[in-house]
């Protein structure tokens, strides 16, 4: 019996969380927090070396055996970079959450929190069972929600039942799928929720589709798309800067994530009937996530905005059904991770000086804080998918794949980058970076330029976004075997390239 | 001589099968030798004698159960009026382990002052000078433990009967001594007594409708005998119309016990004027008696007119949701709320009943293990919820008001924490058993052919899963309360809460054993 690396994985943050529930001092609850979240991201780390080195990880024990239920984890390309993502961003929103919000719960509950929801993401990543992923799946709200609860601004109690609700809402719709899976699973004999057992069925026709609109309803509330998004915003704005980062950062991506693994895995002929229409949905919350954050003032909802916007061009890529687009959306998922956090995390140190989310409340910072513009100024640019950034590349990626198979469709979703250098530039870095500089912004930002700890916070992100930018082959190669995997089970070719005169 | 003056009359000793029936008659001899303990013993020893014999006969009759089940004891019992099955044996485990735990908290004494949440002196006029001085000298009612060991027979016995007459006795041996505790409350005393009358005549009334429907199937079938109504439905000769009538009126009792719309109305009242450590028990051990006595008769008699009753119950099943939830939507109180919430969980209960699905392969569910474990999930957040309720109080008593409960997490955030989870496992949210069990009993719903009434189900779970949520955000993000504090308790109510807390971690975790023992029993003996 190997060492079952998978479910170390996933426990050690839940014991670490756990551990800081007893009672102790603050300064020690916040160490043995970052220690823990530091060794998770080894371990995170050592299981992708050892995934590189072709090691097999994965686990399966039966845990409800009259439900053909399993224990079962595993990692593919895409859980790895979700893994990856995971690890990374938890230690440094824990550093980012240093000091939570005074009047609220104590910084030891948040770092237990953020601890214990790291762990179920991580099994959310890595559950190959469909019951487990969807008890880990639904597991997840709970500590977001005291996350939001406990530490949130005005509206919390309000926005952590708004989120919970819709939450809950995708996944009963969902629960009624995983019931009906089961029944057609048992009714081929052996009841069994292993996504392999599941996938080898084809489950197609009628009974197909439905059973994946019920998936499809939960992580199209997930990876908010318009018109189900409207959580999205109420909750980001209602929460600590480090709150939504994981939720937005990390927990989104599982609509995304689920979308290729068991829409698409489980049910094929269904999902390339159901394409057609993502793509439209997905191009209206590319335009309508653009649309709407050049409208806000608040920067948390502006932030929450262009990530529904961002949310759009993954699930274009994955409906686009070619290697590249689809490539380019788990791509685009890791490097959407590293980009949402630079901006909640800057937005996060901007209100922490100024008290404020509000727009209008900032003007002139670049001249008294310089290197919080500049940071701020980095993490936009990877918001609008600059050359050189991470997002570039996973964007590129995306659109070259869906041109190929509906240059219409691509044509509107192109408007959604120009109107991202509009969110990005003359909305969130002009009006609060440049212009004069007001008596609040010289008051509250005089001497406070970016801490120490801030600019650790920071950097690593940073240096992620850039370094995925210049050198993306091998995360791409990494997401690239999910993607042939995925397009080689649904049974969907990429388009022969056109190429003009030739007759 | 004496042929003379005594009546020639044959009659057989009937014949008991002691040690299989030994876990009922054990409990049933406890209860027995507590009225007399009552009877003989001083005031001061008789706490300490109740508690005692309570415990001690729960444990000992457990042990038989196992011992018996271990060996392998199974068949009709008692002259086929007792059936024991493995359905009977998950009945009767469950019951003894809900049933104690709830009796220990019926034990607490220190959040009183020194004195039980029951009445120092039930039989005296509210707010007389009787009342006073027999509070006043610290008079308490140890009955309360007999009374309630004889519920459990008769639970017991409701569950595994295999004839009628017998499900009628057990009915009524179980619900008279609820009758009593529900009226026994210290505080609010009218409310209480109030809560017992209406318990009493509604209760009354559907035994009345369920003897009624025994006969009719008597006469349809010439038995009470489940085994010979069914082979009698199987082979009918006679007219449709007195099998309907008796199946419908012996619904309506078996519907009453469990909380089922249109028969749910006494619940809210009772629950909430019951003393809370009775209205824990009833909340459990009456509807996991009165769930598995509905099943096997319906599974087991009248299996063959299954076609006639699933779509009604089916209906039941919608109405019984419909109303639990949205009546708790609008509750005030949290034992009324608690109350409609066991309503609708005798809907989503009722979803597995209509699938239907006996088909016993081993190691899979049918609809009575996916019962089973969600009962069993139901019963370890009921007890730990109502507990915490016992818990929660102002100067007056108890406070069982939801603005009392406002903040509590800034008071005491591990009560709330424990109230919190029990709540998200009432709710069906993952990591608590009671996901597991509601995913179980759509899985039957659906497997039934039923999959209309799993989605109905799991809309309503959303809007339930609003009011328990509600509860959640007035403890940890209301204003605290003014009065309310956590009352400082003693073992007797810590030990169920603690068991209720990991039995719903462990079923919701774990789930593998206990669904393995319940899909062992999922299949009624005929």
């Amino acid at each position: 019996m190997t060492f079952p690396w998978l479910t170390f994985l996933g426990l050690l943050p839940i014991i670490g969380g756990l551990l800081l529930f007893l009672p102790m001092g603050k300064g020690a609850a916040r160490t043995l927090g970052l220690v823990f979240s530091v060794a998770t991201l080894a371990v995170g780390v050592a299981v992708a070396v050892m995934r590189g080195s072709g090691v097999d990880l994965s686990v399966t024990v039966p845990w409800i055996r009259a439900f053909g239920a399993w224990w079962a984890l595993g990692v593919d390309g895409m859980g790895l970079a979700m893994i990856l993502l995971t690890v990374v961003l938890t230690p440094l929103v824990l550093l980012a959450e240093w000091e939570p919000p005074a009047g609220r719960w104590s910084a030891q509950t948040f770092f237990a929190l953020v601890l214990i929801l790291e762990g179920l993401a991580l099994f959310v990543f890595t559950s190959t069972d469909v019951l487990l992923f969807y008890l880990f799946f639904e597991a997840t709200l709970i500590p977001t929600y005291f996350l939001i609860v406990g530490f949130g601004g005005e509206r919390r109690g309000y926005a952590a039942l708004k989120f919970l609700l819709f939450s809950l809402a995708g996944g009963l719709i969902m629960l009624a799928s995983v019931v009906g899976l089961f029944a057609v699973s048992a009714s081929q004999g052996m009841p069994s929720y292993l996504i392999g057992d599941l996938a080898s069925l084809r489950i197609d026709g009628d009974l197909g589709r439905w059973l994946m609109l019920g998936f499809l309803i939960a992580f199209i509330i997930k990876a908010p798309m318009v018109p189900l998004h409207t959580w999205l915003p109420d909750t980001a704005a209602a929460s600590t800067p480090g709150t939504a980062t994981l939720l937005v950062g990390i927990l989104d991506k599982i609509g995304t994530f689920g979308m290729i693994r068991f829409c698409l895995g489980l049910f094929p002929e269904a999902s390339v009937w159901v394409a057609p229409f993502m793509m439209v949905f997905a191009v209206i919350s590319i335009l309508w996530g653009a649309l709407a954050a050049i409208g806000s003032t608040n920067m948390m909802r502006l932030v929450a905005y262009t990530s529904v916007s961002h949310f759009g061009f993954m699930v274009l890529g994955i409906y686009a059904f070619t290697t590249t687009s689809q490539t380019g959306s788990i791509f685009y998922m890791l490097n959407h991770g590293f980009s949402t956090a630079a901006l909640f995390l800057v937005v996060g140190f901007l209100a922490k000086r100024r008290g404020s989310y509000d727009i209008n409340a900032y003007g002139g910072v670049q001249k008294v804080a310089p290197v919080t513009a500049g940071v701020m100024l980095l993490a936009g640019l990877s918001a609008l998918s600059l050359p050189g950034m991470a997002t570039f590349v996973s964007e590129f990626l995306v659109i070259a794949g869906t041109w190929a198979r509906n240059p219409i469709v691509t044509a509107f979703a192109l408007i959604g980058v120009v109107l991202a250098a509009v969110y990005v530039l003359a909305v969130l870095y002009q009006r609060t970076m440049t212009g004069p500089v007001t008596e609040q912004t010289q008051k509250a930002f005089e001497g406070r330029d970016l801490t120490g700890i801030e600019k650790a916070v920071m950097v690593p992100i940073i240096a992620m976004l850039l370094f995925f930018g210049f050198v993306p082959q091998p995360a791409v190669s990494m997401v690239e075997t999910t993607a042939k995997a995925t397009m080689e089970y649904v049974g969907v070719t990429d388009p022969a390239p056109v190429v003009k005169g030739a007759k | 001589m004496s042929s003379y003056l005594m009546p020639v009359l044959e009659m057989a000793a009937p014949t008991l099968e002691w040690r299989a029936l030994a876990p009922v008659l054990l409990v049933f001899a406890a209860a027995c030798l507590g009225i007399l303990l009552e009877a003989v013993l001083p005031r001061r020893l008789r706490f300490v004698a109740q508690t005692t014999l309570v415990i001690a006969a729960g444990v000992a009759s457990l042990a038989f159960l196992v011992i018996n089940w271990r060996a392998g004891y199974a068949g009709r019992l008692a002259m086929g009026s007792i059936m024991l099955d493995g359905p009977t044996y998950f009945a009767w485990g469950a019951l003894l382990v809900f049933g104690v735990l709830a009796f220990m908290v019926f034990a607490e004494r220190s959040l009183n002052g020194g004195a039980t949440t029951f009445a120092a002196s039930a039989a005296s006029v509210p707010g007389s000078a009787d009342e006073a001085e027999s509070s006043a000298a610290r008079h308490e009612h140890t009955e309360v433990f007999p009374l309630g060991l004889f519920a459990l027979t008769g639970m017991m016995v409701f569950a595994s009967a295999s004839d009628l007459l017998t499900l009628f006795v057990a009915l009524e041996v179980f619900s008279l001594p609820l009758y009593l505790l529900s009226g026994m409350a210290r505080r609010r005393r009218l409310l209480s007594q109030e809560a017992a009358l209406k318990y009493f005549l509604l209760g009354a009334f559907s035994s009345a409708f369920m003897l009624f429907g025994i006969a009719m199937l008597y006469v349809f079938s010439g038995s009470f005998d489940l085994r010979v109504i069914h082979a009698a439905v199987g082979g009918a000769t006679t007219g449709p119309g007195l099998i309907f009538i008796g199946l419908t009126f012996i619904a309506i009792g078996l519907l009453f016990k469990t909380g089922v719309v249109p028969f749910h109305n006494w619940t809210p009242d009772v629950y909430m004027g019951a003393p809370t450590p009775v209205t824990g028990f009833m909340a459990i051990c009456t509807k996991f008696a009165a769930v598995v006595a509905l099943m096997r008769v319906f599974f087991v008699a009248l299996d063959g007119m299954r076609w006639t009753w699933q779509p009604i119950f089916a209906v039941l099943a919608i109405a019984t949701m419909v109303v639990g939830v949205i009546g708790a939507l609008t509750q005030t109180d949290i034992k009324r709320l608690l109350a409609y919430s066991s309503i609708a969980h005798a809907g989503f209960v009722l979803t597995a009943i209509v699938g239907a699905n006996q088909q016993v392969v081993a190691g899979q569910a049918t609809s009575a293990s996916s019962v089973f474990f969600y009962l069993a999930a139901y019963g370890f957040a009921t007890i730990g919820a109502f507990a915490i309720v016992t818990l929660v109080r102002n100067p007056a008593g108890e406070d069982n008001t939801l603005a009392g409960w406002s903040g509590l997490a800034s008071k005491n955030p591990w009560v709330a924490a424990l109230f919190a989870l029990f709540m998200l496992s009432f709710a069906g949210i993952p990591l608590t058993g009671g996901f597991i069990g509601k995913w179980a009993v759509f899985t039957s719903a659906w497997q039934g052919g039923y999959w209309w009434l799993v989605i109905v189900a799991v809309l309503f779970s959303l809007v339930a899963a609003y009011f328990y949520l509600r509860v959640v955000v007035v403890m940890f993000v209301g204003e605290p309360a003014p009065t309310t504090f956590v009352g400082r308790a003693s073992a007797w109510t810590w030990i169920p809460i603690i068991i209720g807390v990991v039995g719903t971690l462990w079923l919701g975790l774990l789930p593998d054993s206990v669904m393995q023992l319940a899909a062992f029993a999922g299949g009624f003996l005929r």
